[in-house]
């Protein structure tokens, strides 16, 4: 998303240097420039609006882009709890991004609990997890049938130690995007 | 043995598998070593792969002392049946085996019963047998169980056998034995399901009442949780995450064939069927949260039970079918409720402790068998439903899914021992313990069966 941000000024800033070479020289050797002052921007060219911006990905694939933020798929949630905490809504944030963009691409949310106790109890306490992200993502503007809230329990923990620092991995819900 | 057919998700599609069950399935594939804190043991199953060890702590209020004679002839046969009958007593904590050793002659028949003996040797009753090769291959059985002071028999059968089914007959022989002196049906010749997980690999099995002739039903590198049989005993219902998300599934033991009861939309999970075995209680997420549904063995006719923001889930339906016990935290914590099969307000029925979860009716109706948290520990409980009054059997620090054996007598149960997961059972008065420890793997998740019908 970033990225294609920044291809979009590029190109609005390419558009701009075409159109009015001489201003811009003109407007970058003002010297009494202060801080603070609003300088303008070079002109942007509007977006296609009636073509999604994906289609025209600058860099490849987000989704298999290391260095883009939708490569994290995993929401971490504190012991018995189902609130996203702040330094994971970006991500959920990111993703609700991209499946507005891409209506027919499907995810599933994976719930897990790291909790002891019945395994049957503890697939509901994924699935309130899992469900969590999904109605953060559907107050985004993501359609409902795009994301499928799942539970794993405790079936599934991704660390195994009898350590807090392991059980906090196995409390999450990981975004799994489908037919990828 | 009574076979059962299998499938194997791991390896490829279920329908390859679909019919027999692959070769190193059948068999008795675990060595039963018997060690007993009394001091006795025996070896049976010598052609096996593997070993399970039952070890029994406690005995009940009341011991009945018998003498179990070995049969004549059965020595030559693939499976002696009276160290199957011994263990199936033992195990139960209600008898105390006396030595049938050294008599001269050896009794198989009424008449060779020399009463003063076994008087001497502090018997009530003695087991007495034979066992004779049929021309057809079989095996015919004929068992009299004699009352020593009365001086008559108390029972008397002949059962005719293939070799393979030389184990149920001894534990039906067992049964008819405890139903005879303590007046309780014997429920040795029913079966268990468990879960054994091997590495990534996890394994639905069938075995006989003391973990003995396992047989794998499912295979599968996802997750299995949560089987439950059906009333008749011929099919399981069960929890597979094959698709990467919970489906529930039935599958027959007869013909292998398996079919999703409950594949929608969000998470399918905790089935349990309703007495007359047309209905299950599943939980969904379909609609939001986890919410229980009933739907037809067929999947047909689904329809929605509880309707809360709260976790509703692990139904269990009353042996007369007509209330559903369920935990839920709708009052904050999980707690256990029950609530009509038509509809109505639930009740809740624990209030001790905060995390009181997993109920199973008892086969009477009158008790149900749960798990209770106290502090960190998670333990076997059983609550009287007229008294509220509840005992906590078990000590482990986690025990999980009880289930009660169909003569109420045991609560078969999972367990934690140095990190592994092993199967326990307990005497529904908290007495007598057994554990069933198979040597390979985690087990987890057992259910027992129904009585034959």
């Amino acid at each position: 998303m970033t990225r294609l941000l920044i291809g979009v000024l590029m190109a609005g800033m390419l558009a701009g240097c075409g159109t009015t070479p001489t201003k811009e020289q003109d407007g970058a050797a003002v010297e009494d420039r202060k801080p603070g002052m609003v300088v303008d921007r070079p002109p942007v060219k509007p977006a296609d609006a009636t073509k999604p911006l994906v289609t025209k990905p600058m860099t490849g694939d987000p989704l298999t882009d290391p260095g883009n933020i939708l490569s994290r798929r995993s929401i971490f949630f504190d012991y018995d709890s189902n609130l996203i905490k702040d330094e994971f809504k970006p991500i959920v944030t990111a993703h609700a991004r991209y499946l507005q963009q891409n209506p027919s691409t499907r995810i599933r949310v994976e719930g897990n609990a790291d909790e002891r106790g019945s395994r049957e109890y503890n697939i509901a306490l994924g699935q309130r997890r899992s469900e969590a992200v999904k109605q953060m993502m559907q107050l985004l503007g993501v359609r409902p049938n795009q994301v499928e809230p799942v539970s794993f329990g405790e079936e599934k923990p991704r660390c195994t130690e009898a350590a807090e620092s392991c059980w906090s991995q196995n409390r999450r819900g990981d975004i799994v995007y489908q037919g990828r | 043995m009574r076979r059962v057919h299998g499938l194997d998700l791991g390896v490829t599609s279920p329908e390859e598998f679909v019919g027999q069950l692959p070769d190193k399935f059948l068999g008795s594939w675990y060595r039963l070593v018997l060690a007993f804190l009394v001091p006795l043991s025996f070896a049976l199953s010598p052609a096996a792969r593997g070993a399970l060890t039952i070890e029994i702590i406690g005995s009940g209020a009341t011991q009945y002392p018998v003498a179990i004679v070995p049969f004549r002839a059965e020595a030559g046969t693939p499976q002696p049946v009276t160290p199957v009958i011994a263990a199936d007593l033992i195990r139960s904590g209600v008898f105390r085996m006396v030595d049938a050793g050294g008599v001269s002659p050896t009794p198989h028949e009424p008449q060779e019963v020399n009463y003063a003996t076994w008087r001497a040797r502090g018997a009530e009753s003695v087991v007495i047998g034979t066992v004779a090769p049929l021309p057809d291959g079989r095996f015919d059985i004929r068992f009299r169980l004699m009352d020593v002071a009365k001086q008559t028999q108390l029972a008397g059968f002949a059962y005719t056998a293939s070799g393979s089914q030389l184990r149920l007959t001894a534990h039906k022989i067992a049964d008819v034995i405890y139903e005879k002196l303590t007046g309780d049906k014997g429920a040795f010749s029913t079966r268990i399901t468990y879960v054994a997980k091997r590495g990534n690999r996890y394994e639905l099995q069938v075995a006989d009442a003391d973990g003995v002739a396992a047989q794998t039903i499912l295979a599968s590198n996802e997750p299995i949780i949560s089987p439950a049989w059906s009333p008749d005993g011929n099919q399981l219902a069960y929890v597979s995450f094959e698709q990467r998300k919970p489906v529930v599934y039935v599958q027959s033991l007869t013909t292998g064939g398996r079919r999703a009861v409950a594949n929608f939309w969000g998470s399918n999970s905790a089935p349990t069927w309703a007495p007359d075995g047309r209905r299950l209680a599943v939980v969904l997420t379909k609609d939001g949260g986890s919410q229980i549904y009933l739907v037809n063995a067929d999947g047909s006719d689904l329809r929605r039970l509880t309707q809360t923001s709260a976790i509703d889930t692990e139904p269990n339906f009353s042996p007369d079918g007509a209330l559903l016990l369920f935990t839920s935290d709708r009052g904050g914590s999980p707690q256990i409720y029950g609530m009509p099969v038509t509809g109505g307000e639930p009740q809740r029925l624990t209030f001790e402790g905060t995390y009181n979860v997993s109920p199973r009716f008892s086969p009477d109706g009158k008790s149900f068998t749960f798990i209770q948290r106290n502090g960190t520990r998670f333990n076997v409980a059983v609550q009287d439903l007229a008294t509220r009054q509840v005992q906590v059997l078990t000590d482990g620090s986690l025990d999980e899914s009880p289930s009660f054996a169909p003569n109420g007598r045991m609560i078969l149960y999972a367990t934690e021992v140095k990190g592994r997961g092993i199967l326990s059972a307990v005497s529904s008065d908290g007495r007598v313990k057994q554990r069933l420890t198979a040597d390979a793997g985690d087990v987890r998740e057992p259910a027992w069966g129904p009585l034959p019908k």
